[in-house]
């Protein structure tokens, strides 16, 4: 297998650039970065805030079109498709998990994973038992029922990596996963999305500003305006 | 209705208050309805059970054409000549005070004079018809229900007409009052409005010729209104009409505002699992059919129950004030609450449009 057909199935940003603004107000949030995740590794995005860590996970997780440069989600090229596309890559291809778990607060936690495939049309019983397999793998059955203000902020972020399961990613992007937890229970989600990542050959970036949460990852890499090194 | 319905039992406090307001407007809404039902049968039953198709009243006269028209019944042999006129006959209409004889009872009554045996004479739901005895009337079932009787004997204040009650005929009334019907000459004499023998000329009145077709060209000199038209002549009924109108108006309105306001709140209250929604790749539509779904069955629940309450209302109203112009009907009733369905669906709409404008990004941590 050559390195060009791996990355044909992970993650691949060719000299991208974002800015927003024009003229006096040009704010450039990435610059010309290139970045290649294959399916199954884990990178670590470090870097201070405003360093252009979120954009990056926009670019890449088909928010917001690059102002230069190509981007590729599993096999398909993003530049040019339609928000209706770009809506579809999101609920197919791509998974999320957010600053703490970003839960919607009128659903269990089996719920959250069932919107996924509701999203697509219909929740089948195939997904049900897929929604009750991810909850066991991070360890939650007993807790399917509960809603989120009844999870602590580390069983929801357990419920939001779960979700961003849900679709078997292609790619699998976390946004500051630790931000609203303690050093034990963030060493154990990282822990787990590394774990999972691998499991499920997901090529998978964590941007955070933790160097501590570090040594789970494959690969790590350091950005710093708008750049990485 | 994935979400919408979760919404709905996880915020249940928000929409039952929400639900409770729309459900208040919906019982006012069935009350109202039946109010205005109630006034215009109150109004113009009389009229509308005529079986004339036209009235030609007398030409030249400025409103309230039931008071103030006066013409000769002997045009009607001329009407009856004019072609496609059927049947043309001299009607009266005056209201009146009376007191019953044998128990001193006041009652204010419309006195629709016509000729026993003309195509407007009523046919008797009990006793005897027009013209079987002298000056003997039918009553509406309404002076029935107020205790009159066959047999009793009401006299006109003033001209001191006795009109014995020979007969009586379904609920009808005119100016918010009983009707009853008198033979013509009867009904002359009252109409003169004093005690003893009229003169020659109180014999030459009637307030209008009552036809039976559509008059073409050609009848004699008069003003013609169809049955229907006829209703804005009697007293009120016009100013009753626009008054329950504008309020019926303003209540939807309200409630317009009412349901669009609520949307909008919590539109904004949601902004963030919308956005949410939109980063894991749910599109506008999935979440305005969801969204609109949501508003459908808080409306239409609460429109339901509202209806529920009102009818039971209406129907309480009835039994207990007999007198209170209020009415069971229907038609109106549905058409009203459909209306208050359509409209707080368009003024969610307004609020529902700011859906299709959450940007997903406020989903990423470093945007919020």
């Amino acid at each position: 297998m050559t390195a060009a057909t791996a990355t044909a199935t992970g993650l691949a940003l060719e000299q991208v650039t974002l800015e927003y603004g024009t003229g006096e107000t040009l704010v450039t949030a990435l610059d010309e970065v290139t970045l290649t995740v294959e399916p199954g590794e884990f990178v670590a995005v470090v870097g201070p805030s405003g360093s252009g860590k979120s954009s990056l996970l926009a670019v890449a997780g088909a928010l917001i079109h690059p102002t230069r440069g190509r981007v590729r989600i599993a096999d398909v090229t993003v530049s040019g498709a339609k928000a209706a596309e770009l809506a579809k890559l999101r609920r197919t291809r791509i998974g999320y998990v957010f600053q703490s778990g970003n839960l919607l607060a009128s659903l269990t936690a089996r719920d959250q994973l069932l919107l996924v495939p509701h999203l697509s049309g219909r929740i089948t019983a195939e997904d049900r038992a897929r929604a009750d397999e991810l909850l066991e793998a991070v360890g939650l059955t007993a807790k399917a029922d509960r809603r989120p203000h009844e999870l602590s902020g580390g069983e929801r972020q357990r419920v939001g990596l779960a979700r961003a399961l849900m679709n078997r990613p292609a790619v699998l992007l976390a946004d500051e996963p630790t931000a609203a937890l303690d050093r034990r229970r963030a060493r154990e989600i990282v822990a787990l999305l590394a774990a999972q990542a691998h499991e499920r050959k997901a090529a998978t970036v964590m941007v955070t500003h933790d160097t501590d949460l570090l040594e789970a990852a494959d690969r790590v890499v350091h950005m710093r305006d708008g750049k990485l090194s | 209705m994935f979400l919408a319905l979760r919404d709905l039992r996880f915020a249940r406090g928000r929409f039952a208050l929400m639900g409770t307001v729309v459900g208040l407007i919906a019982v006012l809404a069935v009350l109202l309805t039946g109010l205005a039902t109630g006034l215009v049968n109150d109004n113009v039953s009389g009229l509308r059970s005529l079986p004339a198709t036209h009235l030609a009243f007398q030409p030249g006269v400025d409103g309230n054409l039931f008071s103030r028209s006066t013409v000769d019944p002997a045009l009607a042999q001329e009407w009856a000549k004019v072609p496609d006129i059927r049947a043309a006959t001299p009607y009266g209409n005056t209201l009146a005070h009376a007191k019953e004889e044998r128990s001193g009872k006041d009652v204010d009554v419309a006195v629709f004079g016509v000729e026993p045996g003309s195509f407007m004479a009523p046919e008797p739901l009990t006793g005897d018809p027009l013209g079987s005895r002298e000056d003997g009337v039918l009553i509406s079932r309404k002076l029935v229900d107020e205790g009159l009787k066959i047999g009793d004997t009401l006299v006109v204040e003033r001209s001191e007409v006795r009109l014995p009650v020979i007969g009586t005929i379904g609920d009808v009334s005119y100016g918010h009052v009983a009707v009853v019907y008198a033979p013509l000459k009867t009904w002359q004499r009252i109409h003169y409005g004093l005690p003893g023998e009229p003169p020659e000329e109180a014999f030459k009145a009637a307030t209008a010729i009552a036809l039976d077709g559509e008059p073409g060209a050609g009848g004699p000199e008069a003003e013609v209104l169809s049955r229907e038209d006829s209703y804005g002549q009697s007293p009120g009924y016009s100013a009753e009409q626009a008054t329950m109108q504008m309020i019926q108006f303003f209540l939807y309105v309200i409630s317009m505002f009412v349901v669009g306001a609520f949307f909008v709140v919590w539109t904004i209250q949601r902004r963030d699992e919308i956005a949410l929604v939109r980063a894991l790749g749910g599109s506008a539509g999935y979440l305005l059919r969801d969204a609109i779904a949501q508003v459908l069955v808080v409306l239409v629940s609460a429109t339901a129950v509202g209806t529920a309450v009102g009818a039971g209302m209406i129907a309480l109203l009835r039994r207990a004030a007999p007198g209170m112009p209020i009415a069971w009907a229907p038609g109106p009733i549905i058409t009203a609450m459909a209306l208050l369905v359509v409209l707080g669906v368009l003024g969610a709409l307004a609020a529902l449009r700011r859906i299709t404008s959450v940007d997903p990004l406020l989903a990423l941590g470093g945007n919020r």
